[in-house]
């Protein structure tokens, strides 16, 4: 059975983490997160403890840490709660890494579609720093200070993508860098910065004060901790949860109050992976079917076609535009996918829209075009039919 | 209008300064602030900032929520996301299409409204959902949609 968890939303008392990292060097504070094993949840799954690691090793500064509130996938919603309900959780993780690597200013990059969100969370910083938990000698720790800035997007889904985030930091267009070099050696304006998600540093205060093994309570091997699910579509109850790492996705079908009648999961958005029945007993992780969050639950009486249509759609009109496979790309898939509707798709389309996913998913720039076959090709070897038949 | 424009831009570059990094910023505020970002705010901005008109319009162009093109005094964006099209969107935009009597992504005679989608915002679980400017509203029917459109003077 599911266990439900309750990290990420639990009582929480600003400073309380802090204090007991100052007894600490940041080098130890590093070998704890990495210990953790904690993973970026923003949906990529790198190693927290690594990212911090190679920006504190190298000797460049100003250094920069980086929140990333940047939540667009379709089907996401938890960073928006986290922030609404335990922003000074996240900050104070944002403290820990900045303590970790070095780092006195950073940002919290908010999405545009966030902006309601603004004035209670500049409210929330202020207070931080007039209880001297932002500022300088925070805590009154001689010599320990960060501050950070709240900076709004404007509507890009690519600047949840922490390059092109950082493009945007800069003022400039929301645009992909080349990898490596990576952030944590050349970020905001080409210095040492840590890009973490508003989920990811929401764990990091547990995991200082109740130490790493705790968080190997939760999750599988790979996938340690719990996750927080955005659960929308075809169910009683939708909504945010927060599960195991690991968890079956008929286990949390039941959860959620989904009908007999299911027929399909979308797992990690327009950019993850399409569940069907066969795959209900598959594990929801990184090793298993990996999900920055978003779960779409879909019934008998749900067109994939239409479904598809709508997440290629999506991308066609959100890629910057920049690398052609994936602008390119994007716009191919589309017009290939509207011969269906017209009468004029067969197989051999599909065959060579498939051909097209192989290209884009090697030659894209960024994890944006490396993941748009993803759906694609997730929805039409399992609902192939549906396609075809239009 | 430019000496206008130009005193704003220079009241912003001064409360940011005018480092290329807080371009981004200081368009979001006059974008805010005057609707849309016309040939000579691109231009003020470009003077502002020491950089050319094409930088500061590629910059402009980028972004869904700046517009480079008048557009009305409430811009209304109807989420397209599967979620909320799953949950009737498309029965709201005709209900926004006929009250307003434009289609989608046009703006009403009077500059009062502009209809326009906008992909994911976040509130998948209680869709369908839709901004109007700034503020965010979920769990439409055509009815409250539209109700909520009057209510926007």
């Amino acid at each position: 059975m599911a266990k439900k968890i309750d990290v990420v939303f639990s009582d929480f008392t600003p400073g309380s983490a802090l204090k007991k990292i100052y007894d600490m060097s940041p080098k130890e504070v590093i070998d704890l997160v990495t210990q953790s094993r904690l993973r970026g949840r923003g949906g990529a799954g790198f190693p927290t403890g690594l990212k911090w690691q190679l920006a504190a090793e190298t000797g460049i500064r100003p250094k920069y840490f980086v929140c990333n509130a940047d939540e667009g996938e379709p089907g996401t919603f938890k960073d928006k709660m986290i922030l609404e309900k335990q922003a000074a959780k996240v900050i104070e993780g944002m403290l820990i890494g900045a303590y970790a690597i070095d780092a006195s200013r950073g940002f919290i990059y908010l999405r545009g579609e966030y902006k309601y969100l603004l004035s209670s969370l500049l409210a929330k910083i202020n207070e931080l720093r007039r209880q001297n938990l932002l500022g300088d000698d925070i805590c009154q720790r001689k010599g320990f200070c960060f501050d950070l800035e709240v900076r709004l997007g404007a509507g890009a889904y690519v600047c949840g993508e922490e390059s092109a985030l950082l493009s945007s930091l800069e003022g400039r267009r929301g645009e992909a860098r080349n990898k490596p070099p990576y952030p944590a050696e050349k970020g905001y304006m080409g210095y040492p910065t840590v890009v973490n998600n508003v989920e990811t540093l929401s764990f990091v205060p547990h995991i200082i004060l109740n130490g790493p093994r705790w968080f190997h309570n939760y999750g599988t091997e790979k996938s340690a901790g719990s996750k927080l699910f955005s659960v929308s579509g075809d169910c009683k109850k939708p909504g945010i949860y927060e599960f195991e790492f690991g968890i079956k996705i008929k286990d949390l079908l039941k959860e959620v109050e989904a009908g007999e009648d299911t027929k399909a999961v979308q797992i990690g958005g327009a950019s993850g992976f399409c569940a069907s029945k066969d795959d209900f007993n598959e594990n929801i992780c990184f090793e298993g079917i990996p999900t920055g969050g978003s779960i779409i639950i879909f019934n008998e009486s749900r067109d994939m076609f239409h479904v598809l249509k709508n997440f290629v759609e999506f991308f066609q009109q959100e890629s910057c535009g920049q690398c052609t496979p994936c602008r390119e790309g994007c716009s191919r898939m589309l017009e290939g996918l509207l011969k269906f509707e017209s009468g004029k798709g067969s197989s051999k389309t599909i065959d060579d829209l498939l051909d097209l996913s192989e290209t884009m998913s090697l030659a894209s720039k960024c994890g944006f075009g490396q993941s748009v076959p993803n759906s694609f090709r997730t929805i039409v070897s399992k609902f192939k039919d549906e396609i075809i038949a239009r | 209008m430019i000496e206008i424009v130009r005193d704003r831009v220079n009241e912003l570059t001064d409360k940011y300064d005018n480092k290329r990094e807080n371009l981004l910023c200081i368009l979001e505020e006059l974008g805010q602030e005057y609707g849309f970002l016309d040939e000579t705010i691109v231009n003020e901005v470009a003077r502002a900032f020491n950089i050319s008109q094409t930088e500061v319009f590629s910059v402009a162009s980028f972004y869904h929520f700046l517009n480079t093109k008048p557009i009305g005094k409430y811009v209304i964006r109807l989420c397209r996301t599967i979620t909320c099209d799953l949950a009737g969107k498309d029965k709201i935009l005709s209900a926004l299409e006929s009250e307003l009597d434009i289609k989608m992504g046009e703006t009403t005679h009077d500059k009062k409204y502009t209809l326009d989608y906008a992909n994911c915002m976040g509130m998948c679980d209680k869709g369908s959902a839709m901004m109007v400017n700034d503020d965010i509203y979920d769990q439409l029917t055509p009815s409250r949609a539209v109700e909520i459109i009057k209510s926007y003077k």
